[in-house]
């Protein structure tokens, strides 16, 4: 799998990690935090949006757009301008 | 010595460099160009192995990577190489081939004992049987099947050449060398692209090598031999030889090992044995050909049956005939292509037997002229000879030839084109599986498409190469070449019915028709649950001559069509890759990078025991001379800091630098204490919660500048933490003004900690920072120049006496070390390592990696009244959920053994005094356990239920594996200075 | 026909054509007692102790394709008991327990090959959580034994002791671990329930649930509608989408695993060995083929297959701990789906809809649990009750924070 940074460029999947699924999450640090947010996932067979990170590169946070039936990589942009 | 089956011309081989080599001992010689196979066949070698379940003899089946048979094992001690193609095997001199799978001998193995057997041997008998008494399965079934099954021996010993990996670019990456890939490369490497081309084999050309074709007037190798010359003269065009691409993986990455050396007769020094190439492609034409289709009838395993292709690639690319008096049984137009080839070559052909009720005219008449007995509408009922071919046997008629060539019909190499799930398509028209739809990027040409005379592979591949650097922007055009559309028909014929003897399907598994019907009857219809059954397509030549045929037969013993009953999925590799190849230089010492400290050099000269603590090389401790055990050592550390003073490099904990207006408020909301309200100059110790709760680590922040902060996490924790923060920050809280970096290894910082820690320093740093209680008190952090360098220093302690760390760049770190220890020679200081550090830090009950395990809250670590009241942080509210605020929970707490003679061990589980050993009893564990020199015993750090409430409470620390059982007292978890008066000096 | 070698001989002289189906191919009946969706080797499991244990006759699996297709027929064929939490310890020793008496259950070989699971430790701490967990294990009456470096040398002599990144310093021994053939499982299971009348019904897809009142009474298949009093999933590779069509979101992300077999090769490796300092795994199959493993790729997936850098990954924590292995070929990898969630422990549970009731989220883990697995489930099934050995796998752990999370890893499941 190859991953487009928008800051570095097309690099491999050997420089990121994943962190996963793209929760609509509440802010973390209310007290009413969701237990739904933290836990539950859609985990489609499709076309979902995770949060990856550069760790060999930029270290950027990205949110990618990917299917995960062919692992086709159709967007990536930094998680910080995506809104999450 | 003279190889009695080596034609007495032609062949691609160099007949001036002879190569001698050895086969189960036996001298042999071959040319240059030989594979071992080739040469075998030449020297009329006939039976190279034994099978796999019937052990019964076989012989060379094909020429190419798809062979089922002729397994054999390469070189010797730590070299030997089991399970090797001979097909595949470059022939160079001094190779030494062992047959395997046989004992005693090849020609005389006693396990042969298991064709008597063959009648209860049939697919899955073991699934019905051994199952009596239960006992025994492990004794005597289990030990007795393992010995049986397997091939080839490993050797045993640590491989011992080196493996390189390699990435590359490329526009165009070509899969395969004949005719299409050759011309896919050249329109594409004429227009300009950067194109890769993989070839398998040591030798450009694929079929043109053993087809005595022509293009454009010339001998196909001749032509090859100009493409080549032409591809290697363009800058952007790399060939690859010898390089198989075993797999395509997301995102036009495809995987490639190239055999360096292992066709040299010495492994080459600075050389790798082989490359594993990491390819990313933007397009890919795949030309791997295709494979020749074996017919399935009584004995076609019998040495001297052979795949009319092969045949020949034998004669005409090795010059090497596989008999001398040979039958052909075809269902095809190469059948007869076959039968010339081998008049030409001086064989004689007894009979054509063509299972097709008409033949290619011209074909036929040309081998009647060459005096073959020609039988239309026959078939091959059956094979005799003992150990190797002597008669065969169609109908009523009888042949006595040693050398029976074979061709069902073709079937594309379509697995590269299948591995990201596109599945093959039928095609009515070639009777076989075709590419469905390939990988993005991908196309397909040849005979892998299905294409299958010389002239449209030709047109087909430099059109492939054209279309796919037109995609990419390049000028291109296919070139064009002149060559015949031969004849190529063929008709299937799945099996011969009414054959005499087993009639295998798969010939290395050892999988007949029999045991096809057998699984039909059984319900193993499907073709997953037929493989799964009878291990159809299973053995190391995963199905390329045998899977279509079992999935034609299971479908016609189903009452459903091929295409209905399926295919199975191609999975990479395509062909097997060493695993060392995978491995590349990671391995040994190499495995995983070693970090060595700031004072690694230094700590080496001081004769430090090292330890690995993450990546990092850590000094443990430094024994003196005369201390003969590691404790004793450690004792003495301990002693000079809780005394003297002690150094210790503590460089490896994570150093993250945060700046920017927000950042108190950032540290806010990732610690669960306060952070913004910090002052300037000051640090504080903090805990961090994970999204879940729970405690991620912990670690002091000081505050350099109103927007300034240096965070310290743990050593384990600190890339973690780092991504974690950076998560925080640009996913959760992008709008929050700060940045951060981790300056881990930017930093050299050591602890010098102890009464005359002060002393020290301050004789170190002069002026340049006052140390004075009043100065700089506990936790005080500053930043200043020491000999015009930059400089940190902090007023932390792990060891609960008063102590500092100071930091400087990490290039001066080795001079630092070398400064504090000329400043404290004065003082008497010692350096200290990672095990007493370990032991100061439980004599002071601070957590460690035994406490921040990732299943403890910060209430179970007694960090529970750290959590500000006035602020929101990551984790807080899950922390509130009912199991993990339920107080009884196990608390940490301190354990002393009652006796204090006695030791303590990790991992020790906590039982009341009387109480049953039995999980219902256990009530938590060691966490971390040290012999304390101020105690004078051993001292524990536990997670205990209800731990807080029950100090003074003598419990159990229950150790069966290790034979452990100790008494031991509760206690507050800070052994030694509870009120922190050593800390405030 | 019962299976034994009086059979297997009388059947030899007889060219084997008496031999019937393992398992009836049996068309989908209108309504069940109990339908478990998900034909793998936890919903026949559960079928066969439904019908034998609890005496619940009118039992369907529907499988959507060929059973034994998923994770039961792509897993690295492990089985121990070797947890360390009080959740875990107790339902996977039962399920040694099964497994040590399945053959005789269930009248088929499934190789149970109880020849040894070792976990390597490379440092003090590791090895002090590994004595932490093999003292929780022989609390609750399972085998385990702490090795030093010399026993685990005695054991294992050609691992590299030499020259190591990350030196052996001992291992955690369940001799009782070991392997078993997966498809076998699979197929005993199958033919042990389909001889107590559970219709096992192929290519039979769930497409919806039928509602009645609030309640789940049946599915939709691509065969048409199916009535039931309860329906069980045991769909791993597939539970969220499974769930989703009952309206279900699960605390669960699908993530490809990677497992790869060599060349076969004469007997080389004796039990089940995983290297503590890097990602690997390995067993020697019967047929020869040494079958290891690693790490999850890490990212989600319904692929059934992964990409390089795992590979690489896992050959070289082979290579840096059994470099004996380098000249041995990789033949095949593949890839099974893992349900993965976020505390890395399974659940058995009633699903907040009445008569809808889940097994899932087995990780990567499930193909030791395979029988005590079908006797919870089934068990739950029949009594409404959960099963002692399986209580703790609640679906509202999450939100009560009693989580059973072994490797302490938090709310991420691609990194349990």
């Amino acid at each position: 799998m190859r991953i487009p940074c928008p800051y570095c460029g097309e690099r491999d999947l050997s420089e990121f990690v994943c962190r996963g699924e793209v929760a609509t999450r509440p802010d973390p640090t209310t007290l009413s935090a969701g237990l739904d947010a933290l836990y539950l996932r859609d985990n489609p067979a499709g076309p979902t949006r995770e949060h990856w990170y550069h760790a060999q590169g930029c270290r950027l946070w990205l949110v990618v757009e990917r299917d995960t039936r062919t692992h086709a990589v159709t967007g990536a942009r930094p998680a910080a301008e995506a809104g999450s | 010595m003279s190889a009695a089956y080596r034609l007495a011309t032609g062949g691609l081989i160099d007949r001036a460099t002879p190569l001698d080599f050895t086969f189960d001992g036996r001298a042999l010689r071959g040319f240059a160009g030989d594979t071992l196979a080739s040469a075998l066949v030449a020297n009329g070698v006939r039976t190279v192995g034994r099978s796999f379940k019937y052990h019964r003899p076989r012989g060379l089946f094909t020429a190419g990577p798809e062979e089922p048979s002729g397994l054999v094992e390469l070189g010797s001690g730590a070299r030997r190489e089991p399970n090797t193609k001979a097909t595949t095997a470059e022939l160079f001199a001094g190779l030494r081939v062992a047959s395997q799978n046989r004992w005693p001998s090849l020609k005389f193995d006693l396990m042969a004992v298991n064709g008597l057997l063959a009648p209860l041997f049939v697919a899955g008998f073991y699934y019905k049987t051994f199952m009596w008494p239960a006992a025994l399965w492990e004794r005597l079934y289990e030990p007795v099947i393992r010995r049986a099954a397997g091939l080839g021996r490993a050797s045993g010993a640590p491989d011992p050449d080196p493996y390189d990996k390699s990435h590359a670019f490329c526009d165009l990456l070509v899969i395969g060398s004949g005719p299409a890939g050759l011309a896919a490369a050249l329109a594409a490497g004429r227009a300009g692209a950067r194109v890769i081309l993989c070839e398998d084999d040591f030798r450009l050309g694929g079929r043109l090598l053993s087809e005595r074709q022509e293009i454009d007037g010339r001998p196909g190798p001749d032509w090859v031999g100009a493409i080549e010359a032409e591809l290697a003269a363009l800058p952007e065009v790399r060939i690859l030889r010898r390089t198989q691409v075993f797999g395509a993986y997301d995102g036009g990455t495809y995987g490639a090992v190239e055999r360096v050396t292992d066709h040299l007769p010495r492994p080459e020094p600075g050389l790798p044995r082989q490359r594993l190439w990491k390819i990313a492609a933007r397009r890919v034409v795949l030309a791997a050909g295709a494979v020749e289709r074996p017919l399935v009838f009584g004995g076609n395993d019998r040495p001297g049956v052979m795949m009319a292709a092969s045949v020949r690639t034998y004669l005409n690319r090795h010059a090497a005939a596989p008999g001398r008096r040979a039958a052909v049984f075809t269902t095809t137009d190469d059948g007869w292509r076959t039968a010339l080839d081998l008049q030409a070559a001086g064989v004689e052909v007894a009979v054509v037997i063509e299972a097709r009720h008409a033949a290619p005219p011209a074909l036929a008449e040309a081998a009647r002229r060459g005096g073959a007995q020609i039988v239309l509408g026959g078939q091959v009922t059956e094979t005799r000879g003992l150990g190797r071919l002597r008669q065969v046997i169609a109908g009523d008629s009888a042949f006595g030839v040693d050398l029976l060539a074979i061709s069902g019909g073709w079937n594309p190499q379509v697995a590269l084109s299948s591995h990201l799930g596109g599945r093959a398509v039928w095609s009515e028209a070639l009777a076989t599986f075709i590419p469905g739809e390939p990988p993005p990027g991908m196309s397909v040409a040849g005979a892998a498409a299905g294409q299958m005379t010389l002239a449209a592979c030709l047109a087909a591949g430099g059109r492939a190469g054209a279309e796919a650097v037109i995609d990419l922007g390049f000028k291109a055009r296919p070139p064009v070449f002149k060559a015949d559309d031969e004849a190529a028909s063929v008709s299937p014929l799945w099996r011969v019915a009414g054959s005499r003897g087993k009639a295998f399907v798969d010939l290395q598994h050892d999988v007949t028709d029999k045991d096809i019907e057998l699984a039909a009857r059984e319900g193993f219809r499907t073709v997953e649950h037929l493989k799964r059954y009878t291990t159809l397509g299973m053995a190391t030549d995963q199905g390329k001559t045998s899977n279509l045929n079992g999935h034609a037969l299971i479908a016609e013993l189903t009452g459903r069509s091929i295409p209905e009953a399926g295919t199975t999925l191609a999975r990479p590799p395509h062909l097997p890759v060493a695993i060392a190849a995978f491995a590349g230089h990671h391995r040994g010492v190499h495995f995983r990078p070693a970090r060595p400290t700031p004072s690694h050099d230094w700590a080496r000269e001081q004769g430090a025991s090292l330890v690995d603590a993450g990546q990092w090389k850590r000094a443990q401790w430094f024994r003196r001379p005369g201390e003969t055990d590691w404790l004793e050592t450690v004792r003495r550390e301990v002693t000079a800091v809780r005394t003297g003073v002690g150094v210790c490099d503590v460089s490896t904990l994570g150093k993250i630098d945060i700046q920017g207006p927000d950042a108190g408020a950032f540290l806010d909301r990732v610690y669960i204490n306060t952070f913004s309200t910090l002052p300037v100059g000051k640090a504080r110790y903090g805990v961090m919660l994970r999204e879940d709760g729970l405690v991620l680590d912990d670690g002091t922040t000081a505050r350099l500048g109103a927007e300034h902060f240096v965070m310290s996490t743990t050593t384990v924790n600190a890339g973690r933490v780092m991504q974690h923060l950076e998560y925080c920050h640009q996913a959760l809280w992008p709008d929050l003004d700060l940045q951060m970096v981790s300056v881990t290894e930017q930093w050299a910082q050591f602890a010098v900690a102890g009464p005359k820690s002060r002393a020290l320093l301050q004789a170190l740093v002069g002026g340049a920072a006052d140390l004075s209680a009043e100065a700089f008190p506990y936790m005080g952090a500053v930043a200043f120049r020491l000999d015009g360098v930059a400089a940190r220093l902090f007023r932390l302690s792990f060891s609960g006496e008063l102590a500092f760390e100071i930091a400087v760049p990490a290039s001066f770190g080795d001079s630092l070390i070398r400064a504090l220890m000329a400043a404290g020679a004065d003082f008497g200081v010692q350096p200290y390592g990672t095990e007493a550090l370990g032991v100061m830090r439980i004599e002071k009950g601070h957590v460690g990696g035994g406490e921040l395990n990732g299943q403890t809250t910060a209430r179970d670590l007694g960090l529970g009244r750290m959590m500000s009241r006035k602020k929101a942080c990551i984790g807080k509210a899950m922390a509130g959920r009912p199991g993990l605020a339920d107080p009884q929970r196990p608390i940490l707490v301190g354990v002393t053994p009652l006796d204090a003679t006695q030791r303590l061990r990790g991992g020790a589980h906590f039982l009341r005094l009387g109480a049953e050993a039995s999980a219902a009893n256990d009530e938590g564990h060691l966490t971390s356990t040290a012999f304390s020199p101020s105690l004078e015993r051993w001292i524990g750090l536990g997670l205990l239920v209800g731990g807080d409430q029950r100090i003074g409470e003598r419990i159990r620390a229950y150790d069966p594996i290790r034979g452990g059982d100790v008494e031991v007292e509760v206690r507050h978890p800070v052994f030694l200075d509870p009120e922190g008066v050593r800390l405030h000096v | 026909m019962r299976y034994s070698i009086f059979s297997l001989a009388a059947n030899a002289l007889s060219g084997h054509r008496r031999w019937t189906p393992a398992w009836r191919d049996a068309a989908p009946q209108a309504d069940y007692d109990v339908i478990i969706v998900g034909g793998g080797g936890h919903g026949l499991a559960t079928a066969h102790y439904l019908a034998k244990t609890y005496g619940v006759r009118r039992v369907a699996v529907l499988e959507k394709s060929w059973i034994g297709g998923g994770n039961a027929g792509r897993n690295t064929t492990i089985i121990r008991s070797n947890y360390g939490l009080q959740g875990n310890i107790p339902f996977y020793e039962q399920s040694m327990k099964l497994w040590e008496g399945l053959e005789q259950d269930l009248n088929y070989n499934a190789m149970v090959s109880q020849r040894g699971v070792l976990n390597l430790a490379h440092s003090d701490s590791q090895r002090d959580a590994y004595a932490r967990r093999g003292n929780a294990m022989r609390l609750n009456g399972v085998d385990a034994e702490l090795l030093d470096a010399a026993g685990v040398r005695a054991m294992a002599p050609f691992l590299n002791f030499d020259d190591a990144r990350f030196p052996i310093i001992g291992g955690l021994l369940q001799k009782r671990g070991g392997t078993a053939r997966h498809d076998a499982v699979v197929w005993g299971f199958a033919r042990a329930a389909d001889r107590r009348g559970v219709d096992i019904v192929q290519n039979c897809e769930v497409t919806g649930f039928i509602r009645q009142g609030g309640r789940i009474v049946g599915v939709e298949t691509t065969r048409g509608a199916i009535r039931a009093g309860k329906v069980g999933l045991a769909v791993a590779g597939a539970s969220s989408r499974v769930a989703a069509l009952a309206g279900l979101r699960l605390p669960i992300e699908s993530h490809v695993l990677q497992a790869f077999v060599s060349e076969a090769i004469k007997p080389l490796i004796p039990g089940v060995i995983t290297f503590g300092a890097g990602h690997f795994y390995i067993s020697q199959s019967d047929k020869g083929g040494l079958v290891f493993g690693g790490d999850i790729d890490g990212y989600q997936s319904y692929a059934q297959r992964g990409n390089l850098p795992t590979v690489e990954d896992v050959c070289e924590g082979g290579m840096a701990l059994m470099p004996m292995i380098g000249r041995i070929r990789l033949l095949r990898s593949w890839g099974g789906i893992m349900d993965m969630t976020q505390d890395g422990s399974p659940i058995i549970d009633a699903s907040p809809i009445d008569g809808l009731y889940l097994n899932a989220g087995w990780c990567y883990g499930g193909f030791k649990a395979t029988p005590a697995s079908g006797l919870a489930f089934a068990h739950l099934l029949a009594t409404g009750e959960p099963h002692p050995t399986a209580a703790a796998y609640r679906l509202d752990r999450f939100a009560t924070g009693h989580l059973i999370d072994e490797k302490g890893q938090g709310a991420q499941p691609n990194l349990h």
